[in-house]
């Protein structure tokens, strides 16, 4: 092989209390897609944020093409020919693609008075069309998918004539096929010599893009890996330092066990298309699809958050109206948001209060004040039944882990009373570790007689989770599977049913 | 994917139509207000006082424009009112008092704008005070200062007549039919001006992308720090303009006038469909704005509407507008 674009030897960084990275090594060479794993606060963004030169390293050597570098700050990053695709991307909503792309290297006329719209859109054309991207430079940022917002950071990190592309969960967003597509830009770029550092949460991608896997625990270096000498389990059980193992897929619930839910005819606009499905007592429901296929605005409009044209919902057997979540409360169910910490906690506050929020009429005593002998006990109680891991009750939930916060959420809904409860994407954003306490909690609800009815975009998770499979397209029910007759591919098959493709097969059909 | 770019395409064309639609919303309630107040009123629509509208409205848009780049950064402005008038005490204080030309007093009222603003500014992108806290000291600091070197009173340019004709002369008074004052003269070239930096040059392109996303601007490599005190001081240069005009019209500095005239001033800016969260706007929008507002003072003052109603329709017509550009908002979503 070549001389390493980088290489990274004995690196440490700490910060007041943590060891962050402790002799960490590191090397990337042209032309490789290198992946960084690692559960949450394994040091993979601390690494990544050495490279890009937004933190700074304590000691340690960075070599780029075998000479040693100092990164002392985001654009001294730039000029060595890293660049770095945040999670969370940093673009301007309301400018251009092209205006993103060139933002603080406009191109200038008159003087250099005047911005150069003209030369600023057939630049960006240019470098859009070497990558065979199919973007509009004069479109707003802010009006493209999530997908293609994405691919204009690429372009824009290459502009800078990159040769280190760091992405950080670049996939977590976009759903199948636009990460086929994704995985072909960065194919592509692997082919020109680029080198590729990726970290992801999701492992079914790592083997399908990676050529190396290097595995983080605790801010150390653990191993790297060649894909095609290794195995997921390996790479888990190297994450996670002790073997986790699989737990064995669901098997089809008892079909004499009560209906809780049923949704009948549910229409709303051009999102919901006659959608109906049924859950039952104990069972955990999994709705499967493509980002957009209309899984969260099913469960919005069940739960009231959003306004339905029409449909009828049963709970019990009982037919019921729910124009507000207050009424779904009522009725037993609840919603939680897979953005936990804009929609799910007050993530400045207390566990305490966060459990007891959504119930605090049920603890408010006379005259208003609240009774926090309750709250206490509440809390307490839930603590310890779902094993929330904290020091204290007064703990705010923002510095809980992911996992954890996800627990209190739940909390807050279970001293509701809530029996039927919506997961949406209910793992997003936590490490393998949590995953795994996150997956006992909902079986440990769905034993104790509770409904879940889990929205997931993982495959793997859907497969192992749910007793029975709802799967959407385009705002429409394709199928229901059983647990035991259930694959990834027919998962797919039915979530990319297009209305227009069941129309012209019933047309062939027709004629035939 | 021909599915997916014809999605792509609505998505864009119901963009653009909305967003032109307040364009074209808040343009046709200032024709309907024009038109109902012409029925309403022989004496409204008359040379005389369509020219007193305009007049009136010259102070107000000239503020409004630059409050309308510090709110597309995202920020707000609490200073310009009373920062007007510190601006006009200090020009009056060089050209009246100390007899200095007037054209050192025109540049006296801009620098000191342009200071007060450029403090702003060190404030806000510097030191992190909230834009909102910064300004309001700003502005009590710039009102103290009036009354003070002022001596808390009113100081007349008596020996400089040709200070009162920046604002009320009119340099097309040869033409008999179109004695535009100055004043409104010097707001639409303002204007232009503002409306070209802003859609134009790399100042305008920065004032967006900040208000849009700082840290993103910030992550590319540009000094935002700069760019952000950089409009402040270009607003504050603005308020020495406004300054001037108010001196000129009432021939005289009056350090006790300005509170209230900030809040106009954002009044207008928001009417006109610019968003309080930043990264959209327009200045022809804010011109409308300021246009709505003072017709509206007129038109009701000529209906002999007493002045209290006069707040209270306006108060309404502001929540009326965010209101509306809030659905427009809900529905391209």
């Amino acid at each position: 092989m070549a001389e390493p674009l980088i290489s990274v030897r004995n690196l440490n960084k700490s910060f007041p209390g943590v060891h962050a990275l402790k002799d960490v090594h590191f090397d990337l060479y042209p032309g490789e897609v290198h992946t960084l794993v690692g559960e949450n606060g394994a040091g993979k963004s601390t690494l990544m944020k050495v490279l890009a030169g937004v933190y700074q390293k304590d000691s340690g050597e960075i070599l780029i093409n075998g000479k040693p570098v100092e990164i002392p700050n985001p654009r001294a990053a730039q000029r060595l020919g890293i660049s770095i695709i945040h999670q969370e991307l940093n673009l301007m909503n309301h400018l251009t693609a092209a205006q993103n792309i060139f933002i603080g290297r406009e191109p200038k006329k008159y003087l250099g008075l005047f911005l150069d719209e003209k030369q600023l859109n057939s630049k960006t054309q240019d470098l859009f069309g070497l990558l065979k991207m199919d973007i509009d430079p004069r479109v707003k940022i802010g009006e493209l998918t999530i997908a293609k917002q994405q691919m204009t950071e690429i372009v824009k990190a290459l502009s800078y004539n990159a040769k280190v592309l760091i992405m950080d969960e670049p996939t977590a967003a976009l759903n199948e096929i636009e990460i086929e597509e994704l995985f072909g830009i960065i194919r592509h770029l692997r082919s020109q010599g680029v080198g590729i550092i990726y970290i992801s949460h999701r492992m079914d991608e790592l083997f399908r893009i990676s050529d190396r896997i290097t595995v983080m625990r605790d801010g150390q270096y653990i191993d790297t890996l060649k894909v095609s000498d290794t195995n997921l389990d390996h790479v888990i059980s190297l994450m996670v330092g002790r073997k986790i193992y699989e737990s064995a897929p669901q098997i089809d619930l008892a079909v004499n066990r009560p209906v809780v839910l049923k949704v009948n005819g549910l229409n709303q606009g051009k999102t919901l298309k006659n959608v109906s499905f049924e859950a039952r007592k104990g069972e955990i429901l999994g709705f499967a699809g493509l980002m957009g296929a209309g899984r969260t605005e099913t469960a919005r409009a069940v739960f009231g958050a959003d306004p339905i044209d029409s449909g009828e919902i049963l709970v019990n057997g009982n037919k019921v109206t729910i124009r507000h979540p207050s009424d779904a409360v009522r009725h037993g169910i609840g919603y939680l948001s897979e953005d936990r910490k804009r929609y799910g906690l007050a993530v400045g506050m207390d566990i305490e209060t966060n459990i007891a929020l959504a119930s605090m009429q049920s603890f408010t005593g006379f005259g208003g004040f609240i009774n926090i002998k309750a709250t206490r006990k509440a809390g307490t109680d839930m603590i310890q039944k779902l094993s929330i891991r904290t020091p204290s009750l007064s703990q705010k939930a923002k510095y809980l882990s992911g996992g954890n916060q996800q627990k209190v959420v739940v909390a807050k809904w279970l001293i509701r009373n809530c029996d039927i409860l919506f997961f949406d994407e209910p793992t997003r954003g936590i490490d393998v570790g949590a995953k795994q306490e996150i997956y006992k909690l909902l079986n440990e609800l769905a034993e104790a007689g509770k409904t879940v009815i889990m929205i997931s975009s993982e495959l793997p998770e859907i497969l192992r989770m749910s007793h029975r499979i709802v799967v959407m397209c385009e705002g429409r029910v394709t199928g229901e599977l059983l647990a035991s007759e259930a694959t990834q591919e027919k998962i797919m098959k039915l979530a990319t049913q297009r209305e227009s493709m069941v129309k012209t097969a019933q047309e062939r059909n027709q004629y035939a | 994917m021909p599915e997916k770019i014809i999605a792509d395409k609505a998505a864009k064309d119901s963009f653009s139509s909305s967003s032109a639609k307040q364009k074209i919303l808040a343009f046709s309630s200032l024709i309907i207000l024009l038109i109902v107040f012409s029925f309403a009123s022989p004496n409204f629509f008359q040379s005389n006082n369509l020219i007193a509208i305009m007049l009136a409205t010259a102070v107000n848009g000239v503020l409004a424009i630059g409050v309308t780049f510090i709110i597309i950064t995202g920020g707000i402005d609490l200073s310009v009112g009373t920062m007007m008038t510190f601006t006009a005490v200090m020009a009056a204080q060089f050209v009246a008092n100390w007899h200095m030309p007037v054209m050192v007093g025109v540049l006296v009222a801009i620098m000191t704008g342009m200071v007060c603003g450029f403090l702003s500014g060190v404030m806000v992108a510097k030191l992190k005070i909230p834009p909102f806290i910064a300004t309001l000291g700003m502005m009590m600091l710039t009102k103290g200062l009036s009354l003070i070197i002022a001596q808390s009173k009113p100081i007349y340019f008596t020996e400089s007549p040709t200070f009162a004709l920046i604002a009320m002369g009119s340099i097309f008074s040869f033409i008999e039919s179109f004695k535009i004052p100055n004043a409104v003269l010097i707001f639409f070239a303002l204007a232009i001006v503002a409306s070209i930096i802003l859609n134009k040059t790399v100042f305008g392109r920065y004032t967006f992308a900040i208000g849009s996303n700082e840290e993103a601007v910030r992550l590319s490599g540009v000094n935002t720090d700069r760019w952000k005190i950089g409009v402040y001081a270009f607003s504050g240069a603005i308020c020495g303009i406004a300054g001037i005009i108010i001196a000129s019209r009432l021939n005289s500095a009056q350090p006790a006038l300005g509170p209230g005239y900030e809040l106009d001033a954002i009044a207008a800016v928001v009417i006109g469909g610019t968003s309080l969260s930043g990264g959209e706007g327009t200045i022809l929008g804010t011109v409308i704005g300021a246009f709505i507002m003072s017709v509206l003072t007129n038109g009701l003052r000529i209906l002999s509407v007493p002045q209290e109603w006069q707040i209270v329709v306006t108060g309404v017509i502001i929540i009326f507008a965010v209101y509306v550009d809030m659905l427009r908002r809900k529905r391209s979503k």
